[in-house]
Parts: C-alpha cells; sequence; structure tokens
C-alpha cells in the first residue's frame, strides 16, 4: 500500500513510536515558546541532521515534504521582509522549517501500524464517553481497504458514462457512486456484524448464530 | 456506534481520500486551482450527519497522520499539521460535524436550499473562521494579511458548496444514510 514509510535499521528508525512523536509534539511547543534565531536554526540544523546522518534517509523523503510549503515560506518571508524585518521573517521561515523536517523525519522513520496502536493508546482516556479504542485500529484498517477500492468504482462509473458520451466529470455522476458505495459498507458493516465484531453485550452474537444454523448447509 | 456505522465512516474517509488524488482543476476566473477534497468534507457531513461525518474527517486525518499521502498534491505525514496552512486540516471535522448537525436539523425539508445553507455555513464559514487565526498564529502574520491571503480560495469553495448539495439531495432521495430504521429494507 502507498506510505511514506522507508524501511530502516537506523536508530532513529528503532526509536519507540510514542517517543518520536512526544519529541515532535515538544519541539513544536518549544519552538513557539522561544522565538530566537539561534535556537530555531540549531533546531533546524539538529533534525537535519537527525534526518540526513542519523536515519540516512534519502534526500528525496524531505524534500516531497517541503516542497508544497514552499510558497508559503516565500510569501511569509517576504512579508516578515516588509512590514518587521529580515531576522523576524528568518526565525518564522525557519521555525517552520524545522518543524515540517521533523515530522517529515518521523514520518519515514516509524510504521503505519506503530503509529495507529500510538493512536489507539492515546484514545483510551476516550473509553469514559464511550470510544473503544480498538475499534480505531478497525476503522482505519477498513479506511485503507476502502480507497482502492472507492478509486477502481469512481473508474468505472467515469468509463460507464464516457461510453454513453459524457465528456466531464458533472456533479451528478457521483450520485449513482454514492449509492453504490453505500450500499457496500452496509454489507461490510453487516458481515462484521455477522461475525461478532460488535463486541458489546447484546443479543448479536446469538442471533448470528441463529441466522447460520438455519441456512442451508 | 453500530458497526455499519463505523463502516460507512470509513467509506467517507476514503471518499475523501481519493477526491485527494485528483489533480487540482484550473477554473475560469478563479485565482487558484480548485481541489476536490473540502468537497469530501461537505459530503461527509450531508450525508452521514453529524457525528458519523466528524468522525469521518478525524479518522482521514489520523488516516494522513500515519503517513498516507493522501491530501491533494500528494502530501501526507505529520508534518502537514504543523505547516502554516495546517488550520484549514484541523477545521475539517468541526466542519463535517456542523455541516452534519444543520442537514439534521433540516433533514424533514431537506432541499436544495437547505442543503446549500448547510454547507455554506458548515464547509465554508467554518472552514475559514478556524484556518485563517491558525495561518495567522503559525505564519505569524496578522489576521487581515492572513484573511486577505484566503478569499483567493472562497469563489472555488462556493462552486464546491453548489456541487456537493446538489450531489446530498441527491443522495438523500436515493440511499437516505441519516434516518437509519429502513436500512434493513434496502440491503438485500
Amino acid at each position: 500500500m502507498l506510505s511514506l514509510y522507508l524501511p530502516g535499521t537506523s536508530p532513529v528508525h528503532r526509536a519507540p513510536a510514542g517517543l518520536k512523536l512526544g519529541v515532535l509534539a515538544g519541539l513544536g511547543i518549544a519552538l513557539f515558546a522561544v522565538s530566537r534565531l539561534e535556537v530555531v536554526a540549531g533546531a533546524f540544523v539538529l533534525v537535519l541532521g537527525a534526518g540526513v546522518l542519523g536515519a540516512r534517509l534519502p534526500r528525496r523523503a524531505l524534500t516531497s515534504q517541503l516542497r508544497p510549503v514552499w510558497i508559503w515560506l516565500v510569501a511569509l518571508f517576504g512579508f516578515h521582509l516588509l512590514v518587521t524585518g529580515p531576522l523576524d521573517g528568518a526565525v518564522a521561515v525557519l521555525r517552520l522549517l524545522a518543524l515540517v523536517v521533523a515530522a517529515a523525519v518521523v514520518t519515514a522513520t516509524t510504521r503505519v501500524t506503530a503509529l495507529v496502536a500510538v493512536i489507539e493508546r492515546l484514545a483510551s482516556p476516550l473509553r469514559i464517553v464511550g470510544v473503544r479504542p480498538a475499534r480505531i485500529g478497525l476503522v482505519i484498517a477498513m479506511t485503507l481497504r476502502f480507497i482502492p477500492l472507492v478509486a477502481d468504482r469512481a473508474a468505472r462509473i467515469r468509463e460507464a458514462q464516457a461510453a454513453r458520451g459524457a465528456e466531464r466529470i458533472r456533479p451528478f455522476m457521483v450520485v449513482p457512486l454514492l449509492v453504490q458505495v453505500l450500499r457496500m459498507a452496509t454489507t461490510v458493516g453487516e458481515a462484521l456484524d455477522a461475525r461478532g465484531a460488535d463486541d458489546a453485550p447484546s443479543s448479536r452474537p446469538r442471533r448470528a448464530a441463529a441466522v447460520r444454523s438455519g441456512a442451508p448447509a | 456506534m453500530k458497526t455499519t456505522d463505523l463502516a460507512y465512516v470509513a467509506l467517507f474517509a476514503a471518499i475523501v481520500a481519493v477526491l485527494g488524488l485528483l489533480p487540482p482543476v484550473p477554473a475560469p476566473g478563479i485565482p487558484v486551482p480548485i481541489t476536490a477534497q473540502t468537497l469530501g468534507v461537505m459530503l461527509a457531513g450531508s450525508v452521514l450527519g453529524a457525528r458519523r461525518g466528524g468522525a469521518a474527517l478525524l479518522v482521514f486525518l489520523a488516516v494522513v497522520a500515519v503517513g498516507l499521502p493522501v491530501l491533494s498534491g500528494g502530501r501526507g505525514g505529520l508534518a502537514v499539521f504543523v505547516g502554516p496552512s495546517a488550520g484549514f486540516l484541523y477545521s475539517w471535522p468541526v466542519a463535517a460535524f456542523v455541516i452534519g448537525l444543520l442537514t439534521q436539523l433540516f433533514w424533514r425539508r431537506y432541499n436544495l436550499a437547505w442543503a446549500l445553507v448547510a454547507n455554506l455555513i458548515g464547509g465554508v464559514l467554518v472552514v475559514y473562521a478556524i484556518g485563517i487565526p491558525f495561518l495567522s498564529l503559525f505564519g505569524d502574520v496578522p489576521l487581515t494579511t492572513a484573511f486577505t491571503g484566503s478569499m483567493a480560495f472562497v469563489p472555488g469553495d462556493l462552486v464546491k458548496a453548489v456541487a456537493a448539495s446538489l450531489v446530498a439531495v441527491a443522495v438523500h432521495k436515493a440511499y437516505p444514510v441519516i434516518d437509519l430504521p429502513a436500512r434493513r429494507a434496502t440491503a438485500g
């Protein structure tokens, strides 16, 4: 599956996902609290070093994440140059650069499954309001499965419409697609229920068993 | 939430992701190309309602955070959550929730006009109300500058609100998900 993770065996790769996310969050808070050029520039050099030397990431892993931010950074620096001066501009740009590179390093060195596990752990306090953490993993897994499925259905409907002479995508082409995939999701949900995915104490497992015994062999 | 609700949540998270894979469309008279992703935000709220719509966008953001490049332009990973435009991302679950809330409120007399009201308030107003202060904070620029800079995206968002409303009204008639009691009858 498409992912920004790049396998490796460096210390950065092997560090626990929770720790890496904690450091990232701490860095975010610290860089906004301390707006001094030497601190911000130091942080940028440090995270760049962690990515390039520590984790031995190819340059493309970092530049591909920086490319979309580029225009923002130029505009930001231009604004500061005109209004508050080049020093403030350099601090603002370097701070964002440091954070974006740090986040890109964490993403490139941490497995999707490890990050999902951290999300489940972070969500465990939500138990109080009725969210079951284990189901978050289930929903994310379903989403990853649905992405290629929806893309495939969309391509098929577009072909069908093109065969009937439609040239451009119009809002109404989306309607048959949505109805199809909603029906599919309903089926998936019921199939999961029938297999006992709904682990809440209810009559559901018994009903699923009754359906199975009633079916012709 | 029932398991079927979880499947709907995952489905719309996936739909927003797939919309991000579409290339941005340049439109005549609009300064910036239109991306389809906020269309997914509006549809999630309009079709699923407040709780499931908001949850779908939270799941989408989780999928982005764990490193899938499913934001428009092939972006993804944690980097997008600290960029200057991150506030617009954070606004999406709230936007879908508000759209869903309004949609449920209008459900009995739901038509194009009410759909538009819901999508404009939730999908445009809420998004900018959260995105612009963030842009100002993260970019260290005054609110007014962040505001005028963001206005380039408004025409595209209005077009999307109209498109999402047309689709939402049609889905409301063909396969309503918000009033669920009739679900079993349609499954076979």
